[in-house]
């Protein structure tokens, strides 16, 4: 960061100890503290906020509703009623992955779900819940998940391949895509803010020509905030829609 | 940045193994794989200490592929997000929840009351009415009693007084008649006075009772 010339986009995603937790090889970095943050904030936020409990909210405990509203809305609109009872664990993903990506656009700051190991953690964990809630809860017509209905038999053996393999690739598409979202907007903003760094230090001209990056660093930050939230709601929403497969397999 | 994929993607499936088994496995293990590369030293190096910003050239590896940060990551976020579910599905959801709950008994209350209070307002404008509605046909009623009453009463002072004046015009018809009759009778006696004088003077004396009959022969005729 010090030599103009050499900003580089991939620096921010590093991940250093900030201690180790003695002999044990636990350490913890920088992403675990804002892994820590990110979920301080939210309970912080959240149980702060509505620690008042007024009928008539302030504006602090009206976001807090609205947020849950928001989330309820969702999972009841894509699980229905009988999803409701995942409705914590929604709205726990939602919160996370918001937060997180929001801390992410803060200068200096690590963005925890720009790394594909915690998107991918939470993708499997909505989809360890979804095939242990769906076994538990319809046992082996759970598999009806892969058999849509109204099929004829004869297409079945395309139908139910085509099925698993589009089951299985969920996780990966619902990390993959909050990741990828992540970096390559992050990299974009830090490539070109790097552009602003280089072309300011080559004179005057170089100073003007620097506005051009400048103002293309300023809309992608609009746009990256854009994304962040955008990219909280759709994995939610595919998280319930997920879980909607557990609760009523046969669709 | 990322170059040696196929090398790069041994390296990251063993430090996952070396991580769990705990301790500084990964380091070896990369050197097991054999990557012909200068800054594997460096690295080595880099994961023995704790590094800080700076150099950004570190490592080879690109920091989200980086496997040997998953097991931290990994554990971590299992922490983090295993609180934050307690704490949503334990203490701010359900305290949520409990006030929209809250505020919504207490409209819907408060509709109920207000609803209430409208019926009872109703009640009140129907009762009034039906006292105004009763109270006007009770006055109609007094009105016309009253009418009849002193209708009756009119009618029959007026049935007196005209009873009063018949039998007073009755009386003086009777007097008058009376009053005639003795007037009349005292015609014929004038008459026969007049006659009898009138005669006398004429033809000379004549009785009263012949003067009388002759008063009383014309006045028939």
């Amino acid at each position: 960061m010090a030599d103009p010339n050499t900003v580089d986009p991939i620096h921010q995603f590093a991940i250093y100890d900030i201690f180790t937790l003695g002999d044990t090889g636990i350490s913890f970095s920088n992403s675990s503290l804002f892994m820590v943050l990110t979920v301080g904030t939210i309970a912080a936020w959240l149980l702060l906020s509505t620690a008042g409990r007024k009928i008539i909210p302030n504006r602090a405990q009206a976001a807090s509703e609205m947020l849950y509203e928001f989330v309820a809305n969702m999972v009841r609109g894509a699980a229905g009623t009988e999803g409701m009872k995942f409705f914590p664990f929604v709205f726990s993903l939602f919160m996370f992955v918001l937060v997180a990506n929001y801390f992410g656009m803060v200068p200096y700051f690590f963005t925890v779900t720009s790394h594909i190991i915690v998107t991918f953690a939470l993708a499997m964990l909505v989809m360890v819940v979804v095939i242990g809630y769906g076994f538990a809860r319809h046992g082996v017509k759970f598999l009806k998940l892969f058999v849509p209905a109204g099929v004829p038999g004869y297409v079945l053996p395309i139908v139910v391949p085509i099925e698993v393999i589009s089951f299985l690739s969920r996780p990966v598409s619902l990390s993959v895509r909050l990741f990828g979202n992540m970096l390559a907007g992050h990299i974009t903003l830090k490539v070109f803010a790097g552009f602003v760094v280089t072309l300011g230090s080559l004179g005057f001209l170089g100073v003007l020509g620097a506005v051009l990056p400048l103002i293309m660093a300023v809309a992608l930050t609009a746009l990256e905030f854009m994304v962040s939230t955008v990219q909280a709601y759709v994995f939610a929403v595919l998280a319930s829609m997920y879980l909607n497969d557990a609760v009523h397999p046969s669709h | 940045m990322v170059m040696p994929m196929d090398g790069q993607l041994l390296v990251l499936a063993q430090a996952e193994t070396g991580n769990a088994l705990g301790e500084t496995a990964p380091t070896i293990e990369v050197e097991e794989v054999g990557e012909p590369n200068p800054l594997t030293a460096d690295e080595q190096e880099l994961h023995a200490t704790t590094e800080a910003d700076g150099d950004a050239h570190h490592s080879d590896v690109f920091p989200p592929f980086d496997a040997t940060t998953f097991g931290d990551q990994l554990l971590w976020l299992a922490i983090c997000f295993a609180f934050l579910y307690v704490v949503m599905s334990r203490m701010a959801l359900p305290r949520i929840g409990g006030i929209l709950e809250q505020r919504k008994a207490r409209i819907e209350g408060d509709l109920a009351a207000a609803d209430y209070s409208r019926k009872k307002t109703d009640a009140a404008i129907a009762a009034y009415e039906a006292a105004l509605a009763e109270a006007r046909a009770k006055a109609q009623a007094m009105a016309e009693e009253t009418r009849t009453s002193i209708k009756a009463d009119i009618d029959g002072k007026r049935a007196q007084v005209e009873q009063d004046l018949a039998r007073k015009l009755e009386d003086a018809e009777a007097r008058i008649a009376a009053t005639k009759a003795q007037a009349l009778a005292n015609v014929d006696e004038i008459a026969a006075d007049t006659v009898q004088a009138l005669v006398g003077q004429l033809t000379g004396e004549v009785s009263q009772a012949e003067a009388r009959e002759a008063v009383s022969q014309v006045s028939k005729e």
